[in-house]
């Protein structure tokens, strides 16, 4: 610039050539800052067509048809010191009775299958938990059959052909009966949150995978933060810098791109076949999530650690603290929300892995929450998987529904790890 | 840096030294002293004594080995794995460098203070309590404020945050949180308090308190401090040493090697030749 600038700065700034280029520059700026615009335009706009169309297929899960159906439980067909023992399946047939008294005996089945084939279940448990109810004539919630559910959310329709759609027009006829009398409600599916997986897709519910995905998650971090902290700390204020320790620093940066699912076939030879785990367990489920989280651990505490200040150390040192007193009284507080982001968002990503935990058997089909972490249970991306295969038509919205709940997991982990960095980070 | 090698080999390079009139007794005695970084060698049998309650200062061009030297005396060398000393240091007339000496005692006995002020992220009380502490120099809460009161009282900061004792170290002004690192390192009553650049981060006038804070603590304490100020040396130091490449070239009372050097290179550097 100098060899080429004319004696007079004002009048090389003023000059043709440097107006032009002075556009140039601020075209360049303009364009970059366009892309930048398009780019998260785009990416925005993908993430708001997943939301939408899971939204959109999954937010009838969030609403269950229920009928309310007055039972009679009478003292004759039910005792009130065993009140598990009893019929019934003959009670809710006589209720049914009772309130239509009109349907005729060819067409009672069709009016049975309308309600979810473990309604006597759903009585029953109820009437245990409370004996009192027996003699009494209780009105009773009972969600309704899957394509009964399907009818009154409009998936299917009453103007299709008979043969064509999985609802009779007899139960049609009934269903505007029922909601002529205002037995027909559509509460928020609580089921949803509350059940265990179930074959009847009005049942089933995420509670087995709620659960089972706490349990691995809680083993995960209870192996990997411990671990992965100390090894960290162990590589980071203690190693000798040689060979063997470039190896392993080298080998957990690997470890960390390993794809999940060899980790899932490692947890399946060697805790399931060599040690004999049990199979489908959260606790196997968390040792397997935790070989995967254990490298990112490991990565993120160092980073933590090596950004609190070499003036701090050298303070503490200076001071007269021991090596281990600077690290637990002054290095490890310091990197501790460093340390905590990580580990959430370690576990977050922990919480959305599928492929190992389908190799150790996390996809069965449990209809119970699991007690413990030796039980078998299934976790939320696993329950996803399964639901997905399923054929009913009331599976589809509790796939897109089960998505919208692990995400919001996700989301919030996210939020709270967000909310952890900007709340504790430090500046020095 | 070859010239260092060629006076490594002669042995040409001899410390001139001019005595006190009056000789003051010697807290620190260090002989023959050379510190390698790995293969580099970056001290070259330095020798020198360092009188008790006074201020000694290190002067010198950046990079001549100052810090080096004076992290000897505590042994913070030890924190670099790379960093090898040879030779004999006594502090009061023990050698620090045996391997029966506990370090934490020593840095217990002589302390330090950074070029950068470097307070813990923590309570101004926590601070000053922090030294006590891990030596258990106090058990209760009084004697803890007592210690606290005093160590703030000597590096004369009392009246500045008496009423924000539990507010965070960091959020002092710089000058403040320097002295408010004297008063750490005062706090665990040391007998030699290390000083490397105390002032190099500091407006003159937070480094005109602290100069003067200098030399309220010389009664107590022997002073060692860097510096790369020729007039901060002239104005707090009794002696001072004068470092090239390495090298301790001439030490001496510090009048006497600012007004009559008698090494051509320490009259270069305080005229300003090079630097
Ligand atoms: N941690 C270290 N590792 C390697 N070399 C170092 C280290 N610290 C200092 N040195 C080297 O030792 C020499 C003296 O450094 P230093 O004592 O910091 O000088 P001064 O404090 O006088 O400016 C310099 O050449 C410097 O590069
Ligand atoms: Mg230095």
């Amino acid at each position: 610039m100098s060899t080429t600038a004319p004696t007079s700065t004002d009048s090389f700034w003023h000059s043709e050539a440097a107006i032009a280029r002075r556009k140039k520059r601020h075209g360049a700026d303009r364009r970059l800052q366009i892309f930048g615009i398009t780019a998260i335009t785009i990416a925005i706009g993908l993430l708001g067509i997943l939301i939408v169309s899971l939204v959109s297929t999954g937010y009838q899960a969030f609403v269950q048809t229920e009928i309310a159906l007055p039972v009679n439980v009478s003292s004759e067909e039910v005792s009130r010191d065993d009140p598990s023992k009893g019929d019934y399946r003959d009670l809710i047939r006589q209720a049914l009775h009772a309130e239509f008294p009109d349907v005729g005996d060819s067409e009672f089945r069709q009016l049975e299958q309308m309600l979810t084939r473990n309604a006597q279940f759903i009585v029953r448990d109820r009437v245990v938990s409370n004996p009192s109810l027996v003699g009494q004539t209780t009105t009773f919630h009972i969600p309704m059959a899957d394509p009964i559910d399907q009818l009154n959310k409009g998936v299917i329709s009453a103007e299709t052909p008979e043969d064509r759609r999985r609802v009779s027009n007899v139960q049609v006829e009934l269903f505007d009966q029922m909601e002529q009398r205002g037995l027909v409600s559509t509460p928020f599916n609580w089921g949803l949150f509350f059940n265990a997986d179930s074959r009847f897709p009005e049942l089933a519910g995420l509670a087995g995978a709620i659960v089972g995905s706490f349990y691995a998650l809680l083993v995960c971090f209870l192996i990997s933060f411990p671990v992965g902290i100390a090894a960290a700390v162990y590589l980071e204020e203690f190693a000798p810098k040689n060979r063997l320790t470039d190896i392993i620093e080298v080998n957990i940066n690997n470890l960390a791109a390993v794809p999940s699912v060899v980790f899932g076939l490692l947890g399946l030879a060697v805790f399931l076949n060599f040690f004999g785990l049990p199979r489908s367990a959260p606790l196997v489920g968390g040792m397997v999530l935790s070989l995967m989280t254990l490298p990112t651990m490991i990565i993120v505490t160092r980073a933590s650690l090596k950004a609190v200040p070499p003036s701090i150390r050298e303070g503490a040192l200076g001071m007269g603290a021991s090596k281990h007193q600077v690290i637990t009284q002054h290095v490890l507080p310091l990197a501790l929300p460093g340390i905590l982001t990580g580990t959430i968002l370690g576990l977050a990503q922990a919480l959305g892995e599928t492929a190992p935990l389908l190799l150790i058997g996390m996809n069965a089909f449990i209809t119970s929450p699991p007690g413990g972490i030796m039980e078998p249970a299934t976790a939320l991306p696993t329950q996803i998987f399964i639901w997905a295969d399923s054929p009913e038509r009331g599976f589809v919205a509790r796939t897109s529904a089960a998505i919208l709940v692990l995400l919001g997991f996700l989301i919030t982990m996210n939020m709270i790890a967000i909310f952890l960095r900007s709340r504790l980070e430090r500046r020095w | 840096m070859s010239a260092v090698a060629v006076a490594a080999n002669d042995k040409a390079f001899e410390t001139v030294r001019t005595p006190d009139p009056e000789p003051r007794p010697i807290k620190i005695k260090a002989s023959d002293v050379s510190v390698f970084y790995g293969e580099k060698q970056a001290l070259f049998d330095v020798s020198i004594d360092i009188p008790e309650r006074a201020v000694t200062a290190f002067i010198g061009p950046s990079g001549c080995g100052k810090s080096t030297f004076l992290r000897c005396f505590n042994r913070m060398n030890d924190t670099i794995d790379i960093c090898r000393v040879t030779g004999e240091m006594l502090v009061s007339d023990a050698n620090i460098y045996d391997p029966r000496l506990d370090v934490v005692e020593l840095r217990a006995r002589v302390g330090m203070v950074f070029q950068k002020p470097n307070p813990f992220p923590k309570s101004i009380w926590d601070n000053i309590a922090y030294g006590p502490k891990i030596h258990g120099l106090a058990k209760t809460k009084a004697e803890f404020d007592v210690i606290v009161e005093e160590s703030l009282q000597k590096a004369g900061l009392w009246n500045e945050v008496k009423d924000r004792l539990h507010e965070p170290g960091t959020g002092l002004s710089g000058g403040q949180q320097q002295r408010l690192c004297i008063a750490r390192a005062v706090a665990v009553s040391p007998e030699v308090i290390l000083m490397d650049e105390p002032c190099s981060a500091l407006d003159p006038i937070a480094t005109a308190k602290v100069e003067e804070l200098i030399d309220e603590l010389r009664e107590n304490y022997t002073i060692v401090i860097v510096t790369h100020s020729m007039q901060q040396a002239a104005r707090v130091s009794q002696r001072t040493a004068f470092f090239h490449l390495g090298i301790l070239v001439e030490e001496g009372p510090t009048n006497v090697l600012f007004t009559s050097p008698k090494e051509k290179r320490t009259q270069d550097y305080i005229t300003g030749r090079f630097g």
